[in-house]
């Protein structure tokens, strides 16, 4: 049963470490680098947990997750209730334990962070999630009778899948179309399986199926389905648009045009979702880095990936090149340290102005210069500029571009009605999701830009019950 | 799972494909495209679409075998199933009524040519077409080519069919002839179509030619198969694949179409010494379709 220690000591257990796999091993496989925490140490690790009676994790988490109530359940043993009481707010928690912001978060909010270290609800929440699938007992929730409506997701990122799964439960008919062959979008072709095992987003997705959900790979809409068809002669009710925000900004430099100069998203899909690495036994490509040089330009979770991509395929200097310091990166903490401990090698200050290529135009070099800060902007953001006279040359195989992506204007091109703002991002109502078109919704990046796993799952949960209510009044 | 409902060998590597993918064979129009994916552990490649069926629901693809997936895929034969298939990708060719319109089709790039000649004459164009190849076995589509235009030049290297001489010597006297050229679409190998490219600039005739990049996804997101049309970045996935001749770098395209050459090779000399395995891969996935019919057949009755 629950033991529970006086808060003084509570606050005195160290934090959980989580065991991962060696850094000198990890950098040559794609197996995950965390391991997940075992039983015993996530109970000790929930016995840190202070029991709030007004938890400010729950408000710094964006579906707000009923972090206290689950942790309890953790002290209890009661893991597999645990998972549900997660599910009620979040139906892929799995992926979320593992890649959310958390230290800006769940964890930046929790009251423990500034008496010593938050609770590692990351941790917890991966390991609910992974006990419940080891277990085979995942706690799907019970379907309502079927409505007869019919809804129509476009794009499996997970604002797709978690807005499918709700408008599910509540007993619409849903159908999903994927551009892809495979579904779960960036959580398929972008994060690397080092990073999350894509055995579980395939369960996830198996889960959706067995909630009722239709998957239709290999379907663009805008070309295979024009959107409109989709209401006016397929027979949906309702649509919900979350085709992401998949268009990859470059950096309009000279050279860019190099062989050997890649958009992280192109790197990315090649290893990822073609299984580039396993060349050989699948055909897809990638350039073959090994005892090679490779830049990564950008400081956000994809340039980490990118760049710990190309260690793992063997890069023999695998160097982040990015405009501003260290403490400005965007991506996760936890992916910078593990990038550290890889041998990732970090340029800051330092942009590319020019690449340089062979007589055969391939990627030779890269002209870096010099960055140096100034105030911060209106968002809190400071600038940079270039240091004049500071451009150097330096010797690089193969550069991959992660400097941000844009919306992809596919739909919006098919649905010149459809409104979207001046960078292209579909226009919303805030609180409803509806777009200018009656009956279709949108959300996840496609309206916020490119943001997080988590905002995005918020967002299809949000649609889903707009789209619910939408269903049952008629009212636009 | 899109299943091949015929299969035909038209020239030496060169073969002809209907595919059930009924949706495509409705959408589809001249120059736009399909990226396919034979297996699970297969590549994706784009191909154009040569023809559709919106009745029978297919859709028409000629591919030439040149590596280790076009290979692979020119050993399927009809009641094979290929796994992925997604389109049509790309933006539809810009049929207007020109007045004298002249297709350039090269290699198996008169396959691609061809829907686009039947929609200019259809538009009301007169058109010339002219084919040409090595030597005359490797002419193909000759007969379909002849019915969608008004006259066909045929032009070998070797003098084997048609006229001895390059494609651009005739395109020259065309443009030289009685009744002057107003528009120009080539389609085929790079050097062909940048020399295309050169002829007609000097006399302003409108030029456009479909470019092959290197794809991923097809759908805008990977940035892969980005030309310098103009001195700008465009993505041939959906910019494209047409361009205006005269604005787009060739060279460039030719050299980022190399980037994989020694891994394409190896996986190409790879695949002839052991072409089980990925059979293997190809006819499991038939099984496997076999097996969800004869289910769903089970579940209906
Ligand atoms: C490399 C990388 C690493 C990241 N790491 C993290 C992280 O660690 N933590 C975190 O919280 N966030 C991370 N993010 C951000 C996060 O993944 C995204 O914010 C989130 O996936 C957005 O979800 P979405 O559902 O809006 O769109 P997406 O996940 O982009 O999915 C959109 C899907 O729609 C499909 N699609 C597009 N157009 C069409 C169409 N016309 N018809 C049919 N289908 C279409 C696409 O193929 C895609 O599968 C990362 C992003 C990237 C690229
Ligand atoms: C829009 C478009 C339409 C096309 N239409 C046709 C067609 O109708 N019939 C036809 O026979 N061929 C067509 N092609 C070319 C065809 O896609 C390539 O021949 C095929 O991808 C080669 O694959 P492979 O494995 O057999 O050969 P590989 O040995 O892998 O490659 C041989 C060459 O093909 C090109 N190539 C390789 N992979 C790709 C890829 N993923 N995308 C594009 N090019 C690639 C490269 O230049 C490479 O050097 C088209 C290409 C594009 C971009
Ligand atoms: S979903 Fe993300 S932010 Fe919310 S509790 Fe879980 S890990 Fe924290
Ligand atoms: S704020 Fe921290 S200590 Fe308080 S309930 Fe939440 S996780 Fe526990
Ligand atoms: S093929 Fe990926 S953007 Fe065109």
């Amino acid at each position: 049963m629950k033991e529970i220690l006086p808060p003084k000591q509570r606050i005195k257990i160290p934090r959980a470490d989580m065991p991962e796999q060696d850094a000198a091993a990890r950098i040559h496989n794609f197996l995950e680098v965390n391991r997940g925490l075992e039983e015993a140490v996530a109970k000790h690790e929930a016995q840190r947990c202070l029991i709030c009676n007004d938890p400010k994790c729950i408000a710094g988490c964006p579906v707000g997750v009923k972090i206290r109530d689950f942790v309890e359940l953790i002290l209890d043993g009661q893991y597999l209730k645990a998972a549900a009481k997660i599910r009620e707010d979040n139906v892929l928690p799995a992926v979320t334990g593992r890649v959310c912001p958390q230290e800006h978060q769940c964890e930046g909010a929790c009251v423990m962070r500034k008496r010593a270290t938050p609770l590692a609800i990351g941790y917890l929440e991966r390991f609910v999630a992974d006990y419940e699938r080891a277990a085979g007992k995942i706690g799907i929730p019970e379907r309502a009778p079927l409505t007869g409506k019919k809804v129509a997701v476009i794009g499996s990122g997970p604002a797709g899948l978690s807005c499918a799964g709700d408008l599910s439960l509540r007993g619409h008919t849903v159908t999903v179309f994927e551009a892809l062959h495979e579904i779960g979008g960036v959580l398929i072709y972008g994060i690397p399986e080092f990073r999350l095992p894509k055995d579980i987003v395939r369960q996830e997705v198996d889960n959706l199926r067995h909630m009722g959900v239709e998957f239709v790979p290999n379907t663009l809409i805008g070309k295979t389905i024009g959107i409109d068809e989709l209401l006016e002669t397929e027979g949906f009710d309702a649509v919900f648009i979350a085709t992401g925000a998949g268009l990859p900004r470059f950096l309009n430099i000279p050279g860019e045009q190099l062989g050997g100069v890649y958009s992280a998203n192109e790197f990315l899909t090649r290893v990822n979702l073609m299984h580039a690495y396993e060349h050989g036994v699948h055909d897809e490509p990638v350039y073959d880095c090994r005892a090679k040089t490779v830049v990564v330009v950008g400081g956000g979770n994809t340039a980490m990936d990118s760049v710990r991509s190309a260690k793992r395929l063997g890069a023999s200097r695998a160097i982040i090149v990015y405009r501003r310091g260290l403490e400005e990166m965007p991506a996760r903490a936890e992916e910078f340290h593990h990038a550290q401990a890889e041998g990732v090698e970090f340029m800051t200050l330092t942009n590319p102005v020019e690449f340089l290529g062979d007589e055969h135009g391939y990627l030779q070099g890269m002209v870096g210069a010099r960055m140096q800060l100034g105030e911060p902007d209106a968002s809190g953001r400071r600038s940079v500029s270039l240091v004049p006279g500071s451009e150097f040359t330096m010797p690089v195989d193969v550069a991959i571009i992660a400097v941000g992506t844009r919306a992809n204007p596919l739909i919006q091109a098919s649905a010149p009605d459809l409104k979207t703002n001046r960078w292209g991002y579909i226009e919303v109502e805030k609180q409803s999701l509806r777009t200018s078109k009656r009956g279709i919704f949108a959300g996840g990046d496609i309206v916020s830009g490119a943001a997080t796993v988590i905002l995005a799952m918020g967002a299809g949960r949000n649609a889903a019950a707009n789209i619910h209510a939408y269903l049952a009044t008629g009212q636009w | 799972m899109f299943s091949i409902t015929d299969a035909r060998v038209i020239g030496p590597e060169v073969k002809r494909f209907e595919i059930h993918a009924p949706r495509i064979a409705v959408k589809q129009g001249p120059g736009q495209f399909v990226i396919l994916r034979l297996h699970e552990h297969g590549e994706r490649i784009p191909l154009t679409i040569a023809g559709s069926d919106p009745a029978r629901g297919t859709i028409t693809l000629v591919v030439q075998g040149i590596g280790k997936t076009t290979r692979l895929l020119n050993q399927m034969e009809a009641g094979d199933v290929i796994r992925d298939l997604v389109g049509p990708l790309g933006k539809p060719s810009e049929i207007e009524r020109y007045g004298h319109a002249v297709v350039v089709g090269g290699g198996v790039g008169t396959a691609i040519a061809l829907p686009v000649a039947r929609a200019l004459k259809k538009a009301g164009n007169r058109v010339s077409a002219i084919v040409g190849a090595r030597t005359a076995g490797l002419l193909i589509l000759l007969d379909e080519m002849r019915a969608a235009s008004h006259s066909l030049h045929i032009m070998t290297d070797d003098g084997s069919a048609g006229d001895q001489g390059f494609v651009t010597g005739r395109l020259e006297e065309l443009i030289a002839g009685p009744e002057p050229v107003d528009h120009v679409m080539a389609i085929g190998p790079l050097p062909m179509m940048a020399a295309v490219a050169e002829v007609t600039r000097s006399y302003e005739i409108k030029t456009i030619v479909s470019l092959n990049p290197i794809m991923v996804d097809g759908t805008g997101m990977c940035g892969g198969c980005r030309v310098l049309v103009g001195g700008e970045t465009r993505f041939a996935c959906v910019d494209g694949p047409e361009f205006d001749a005269h604005a787009v770098d060739f060279r460039n395209l030719a050299q980022r179409n190399s980037v994989y050459r020694d891994q394409e090779r190896r996986s190409l000399s790879e695949f002839e010494a052991h072409p089980e395995s990925d059979l293997i891969q190809m006819h499991h996935n038939c099984r496997l379709a076999h097996l969800a019919h004869l289910a769903a057949h089970h579940a209906a009755s």
